[in-house]
């Protein structure tokens, strides 16, 4: 956030900063708990997959916000919008009816359900949305990098997430591996701002050339 | 069996992901010029190699550290192992390939020289400001 107020890009990029920031206060919030309640209480549980679901929500917003930028010429706002509220209501919906099934502590098992669900969902409309960037032939550098590093950051989560499922006798290595991928759109976005004026041009079709 | 299809498939896509990225950030520094100053430094007079890429890293390391480019060059590093594993890997198979890994990790070798010149004038400008203060 500092380094895109920085580079005065707040309001064109606001959705991204108002991630960033949420996700500055939600920091701040477990930190609070852990230091109140400890990290193994039931307390930080709660709290930790609450706000994980909100900042998936808001991650969501932010890549909308990159998706009406690259498609900010062709005026189709009003259709992305109702397509992004549909698609978020399905995907509420689909976790509800997974855990009404099985769980007889709904809301809890509802939040790390939607999480899980949208961080897919967020990496499928990521590659959609860098598929359409090809197409488009987009040549903002710092868009295209802003999007890259949603799409690492993403699939980085989403296979943490399936992983985890898988071992979830490994909670020590977890406990250790997510808070690192964290750290990648952060750093990524931040990257960007700095590094990258608003003006610079990139073909993109040069960074998926490949040899035959 | 979900989970295992849906790891396979975000694992697939981060690498892409991975490498799009990692080519956008040596796209952005390969339009910047090497100082001759830090040429000489790095020994790079006009095509980057490969294997001056461990060399040009320790020099850069001497440098102090900026935060800003810490992720970028690490990022980089990555894409550089990985460069030299599909190198001595499957690219021993088909030359074009092969062509490819090398230009590629000479690319990652000049990312890290512009990123030396920017630590070297970082470190000069705190300099100035300090014997201006």
């Amino acid at each position: 956030m500092v380094c895109a107020v920085k580079s005065n890009s707040v309001r064109r990029y606001l959705c991204l900063n108002l991630y960033m920031a949420l996700s500055f206060l939600v920091s701040v919030g477990r930190y609070l708990v852990i230091h109140r309640s400890g990290v193994s209480s039931m307390e930080y549980a709660y709290f930790y997959f609450y706000s994980d679901a909100l900042l998936t929500i808001g991650l969501y917003f932010a890549l909308l916000n990159l998706y009406s930028l690259v498609f900010d010429e062709m005026k189709v706002e009003k259709y992305l919008r109702v397509g992004a509220v549909l698609l978020l209501g399905g995907t509420a919906w689909f976790s509800y009816a997974v855990i009404a099934q099985s769980s007889h502590r709904i809301l809890s098992h509802f939040a790390f359900e939607l999480s899980q669900n949208l961080y897919f969902v967020g990496l499928v409309l990521t590659y959609v949305l860098w598929g359409a960037i090809l197409k488009l032939r987009e040549t903002r550098t710092r868009l295209i990098q802003l999007v890259l590093g949603l799409g690492v950051y993403f699939s980085a989560f989403a296979a943490d997430y399936a992983l985890r499922n898988l071992y979830p006798n490994l909670q020590p290595v977890w406990q250790y591996v997510t808070p690192a991928l964290g750290c990648i759109l952060p750093a990524a976005w931040a990257f960007s701002f700095l590094w990258v004026s608003e003006d610079a041009r990139l073909a993109p079709s040069r960074l998926v050339a490949v040899p035959r | 069996m979900m989970a295992a299809f849906i790891f396979v498939v975000s694992v697939v896509i981060f690498l892409q992901f991975f490498v799009f990225y990692c080519r956008s950030l040596i796209a952005v520094s390969s339009k910047q010029a090497l100082s001759p100053e830090v040429q000489e430094v790095t020994g790079i007079q006009k095509a980057a190699s490969g294997e001056d890429f461990n060399r040009v890293m320790q020099l850069l390391h001497l440098c102090p550290e900026r935060p800003e480019d810490r992720k970028g060059i690490q990022a980089i590093g990555a894409y550089f192992r990985l460069l030299s594993f599909v190198g001595s890997t499957v690219a021993r198979l088909t030359p074009s390939m092969r062509s490819w890994t090398d230009s590629e990790r000479g690319h990652c070798t000049y990312f890290a020289a512009i990123a030396l010149e920017r630590r070297i004038s970082f470190s000069r400008n705190m300099l100035a400001q300090q014997i201006d203060a």
